[in-house]
């Protein structure tokens, strides 16, 4: 293989590349401005600045004590935000997908729900409207609604005026209520107990808290991603996954260009000349590598300036974008080997890419897919680049612990450009 | 020095291109390769030029065969395709240097085999020029340059006047009888009979695959039984039918 003539076709190619000004600066920009969206969106999250509040409502038909206090306590959560339109108007607002769903707090409840306490009488029923589109927020409201019911009903019970009515009800019915005698007395026990608690608070009243059943437990939360050093950066892994996803489009625009070349029959004049045919594709791969290279650069440079992205390992951030960039240039050999008129080919390619860059957890966080699918995205070479950005940016992981994913990267390189050259159509009748 | 021994190529289901083409072109002569649409013109040059295997037969280019992708002996031959196979987004010098740079080319020697190349195909005012701002009938001539850049001993030409000009047709030829004049080897593909009439020193007619006839203009006209004033597309008729190609 000569050196001066891979040079030269190496320089063409990117002669080519930089002819189109506009061309040029939209694939660098493109990649940048989506990524900054993605980024945007997801570093709230990361960064504890403004997260979204999930948007709910609560249609309160009982207005009892306890229905009032389930409605106070649900505002109080920073996690939602809390409004109460009339029923129709919420409906409505579900229908249209203004919100994730309402709850109808029914007329009642509050004695309903402080009698099944005591008597596992019928357990009254909370209704929720909800978007079927919406299940992880309906989801979430689910889990924070049973907290704030449960620590509502049992506040009321044991302190409220309702709970009152409620016990002096269950001392009236107990013995009709069916339980066997010995725990029928143990009930009893209880129901006076609490009514002693009554009695007590309305002799001594208190500011501080009341007796309720609620979380018995909080949170802390260390933030154990990245080092000491290193903090996370939600930016990072959308410039991971945008800069891949480009670097794979720009393989497209370099299997189009080879298509391009041999419609317009300047393949058959590189062909008569005494050059191996390696030596046209790893032309061409050396090219395209340097241009997603380009690509990934600019982007991160852009994404460490702008949005403070770390690159925490500089040696092995550069690891890992070379193989990445030799694993999006070979896979553009190969598309150009299958493929026939760059057109058709531009098309199939841009859609295997999509689902790949899908499957590699560039847009979707993969957890969010079912576990079979979890594991079909382990095998594939996006996820191993993605993984591998992240590791050596906001993970603050080791050149060693990338050298697994770089390896498999360019073990595809490898099997790309094997089977490019396999089946690249050589002939040009 | 250019030698064609019965060569054959078939595609897919066994269509066959060339079925037993021989022919040969020496130094300061040129061929004119005729026939019809799928004649198998391209094909047998195609071969000449590496592009395509042959199923069976030979090319040797002075007395050696060619022997795969890299072999020196590719630097004898020079082509010129049919197609403008040309780099538009590029000025026409650097398309000249790139072709150039694949045969070995560089330095000094590059810088004046491109300005001799451009000087003689007139373009040498508008070589910093991009290809995409040339007319039809420059780019045919710098498709011309770019096969002769490396001062080959044979120069296959396949349809080099297609949708040109009279003017640059005219400039075409009379480069064509300069290096006809300079003892190079031209294989000429076309179907215009006057192209062939007015330059081939020999004409081998084609069609289905094979040769119909080999020979220079007046043998071919004794041949067929007609006078010297019996034209070439008559003789051409006679030899490959009246019916319609695709």
């Amino acid at each position: 293989m000569q050196a001066s003539v891979v040079a030269a076709l190496v320089r063409k190619d990117l002669q080519i590349f930089f002819t189109d000004r506009r061309a040029v600066v939209l694939t660098l920009a493109i990649p940048i401005a989506i990524a900054s969206f993605f980024g945007f969106v997801f570093a709230g999250q990361g960064n504890r600045s403004e997260a979204a509040k999930v948007r709910m409502a609560f249609v309160d038909q009982d207005g009892s004590a306890i229905s009032q206090a389930i409605v106070a306590g649900t505002t109080a959560d920073t996690a939602v935000e809390v409004t109460q339109p009339p029923l129709e108007e919420a409906r409505t607002q579900v229908q249209a997908g203004r919100l994730p769903l309402v709850v109808v707090i029914p007329k009642g409840f509050g004695d309903a729900a402080g009698r099944a306490f005591f008597s596992g009488a019928v357990r009254p029923e909370l209704q929720l409207l909800t978007d079927p589109s919406r299940a992880a927020e309906v989801a979430m409201v689910k889990g924070l609604l049973t907290g704030h019911v449960m620590e509502a009903v049992s506040q009321q019970v044991f302190s409220g005026a309702q709970g009152r009515t409620l016990v002096e009800e269950g001392l009236r019915n107990l013995d009709a209520n069916g339980l066997p005698p010995a725990q029928r007395e143990l009930l009893r026990r209880v129901l006076t107990s609490a009514q002693d608690l009554y009695q007590a608070q309305a002799a001594a009243p208190t500011t501080g808290a009341r007796p309720a059943l609620g979380v018995p437990f909080a949170m802390k939360e260390d933030v154990i991603a990245g080092n000491a050093t290193v903090k996370y950066n939600g930016y990072a892994h959308a410039f991971a996954g945008m800069g891949i996803q480009f670097a794979l489009f720009a393989a497209i625009d370099l299997a189009a260009g080879i298509l391009l070349e041999r419609e317009r029959g300047i393949w058959k004049r590189l062909r008569s000349a005494p050059l191996s045919r390696a030596t046209l594709l790893v032309a061409r791969g050396i090219s395209g590598t340097l241009i997603t290279l380009l690509t990934l650069v600019v982007s991160f440079a852009f994404a460490a300036v702008v949005f403070k992205v770390p690159i925490s390992n500089p040696a092995g951030f550069l690891v890992v974008i070379v193989a990445s960039a030799m694993m999006a240039s070979s896979f553009g050999l190969l598309v150009a080997a299958v493929g026939h008129t760059p057109a058709a080919t531009r098309r199939v390619a841009m859609f295997v890419v999509l689902v790949m860059v899908m499957l590699g957890g560039a847009w979707v966080p993969s957890f969010l897919f079912p576990a079979w699918l979890q594991n079909v995205t382990q095998v594939v070479p996006v996820r191993w680049a993605v993984d591998g950005l992240d590791a050596m940016t906001w993970r603050g992981l080791s050149l060693s612990d990338v050298m697994l994913p770089v390896g498999l990267i360019l073990a595809c390189s490898v099997a790309c450009c094997a089977a490019a050259l396999w089946r690249f159509r050589w002939e040009e009748a | 020095m250019l030698a064609v021994r019965s060569l054959r190529k078939t595609y897919g289901k066994g269509a066959v291109a060339v079925d037993g083409v021989s022919f040969s072109v020496e130094p300061g002569q040129m061929v004119g390769l005729l026939g019809p649409n799928g004649a198998g013109k391209s094909t047998t040059v195609a071969i000449i030029a590496g592009l395509v295997t042959a199923d069976s037969g030979q090319v040797t280019i002075a007395g050696e065969p060619l022997r795969g992708d890299t072999d020196p002996k590719k630097r004898l031959i020079g082509l010129v395709p049919q197609d403008l196979a040309l780099y538009d987004e590029l000025p026409a010098a650097a398309n000249l240097r790139l072709f150039g740079a694949l045969y070995g080319l560089s330095g000094t020697e590059l810088h004046e085999a491109v300005g001799s190349a451009l000087v003689l195909v007139g373009l040498a005012d508008r070589a910093g020029d991009l290809v995409k701002t040339y007319s039809g009938g420059m780019k045919r001539r710098l498709n011309l340059a770019a096969g002769l850049l490396h001062d080959p001993h044979i120069l296959l030409l396949d349809e080099p006047t297609v949708g040109v000009d009279p003017q640059s047709r005219n400039a075409i030829f009379e480069n064509l009888e300069h290096l006809k004049a300079r003892g190079k080897a031209l294989l000429y593909a076309t179907h215009y009979m006057e192209e062939a009439e007015r330059m081939a020193d020999r004409i081998v007619v084609m069609d289905h695959g094979r040769v119909l006839a080999d020979d220079t203009l007046a043998g071919l006209r004794a041949q067929a039984g007609g006078n010297g004033g019996t034209s070439l597309e008559s003789l051409f008729l006679s030899l490959t039918g009246r019916s319609l190609r695709d």
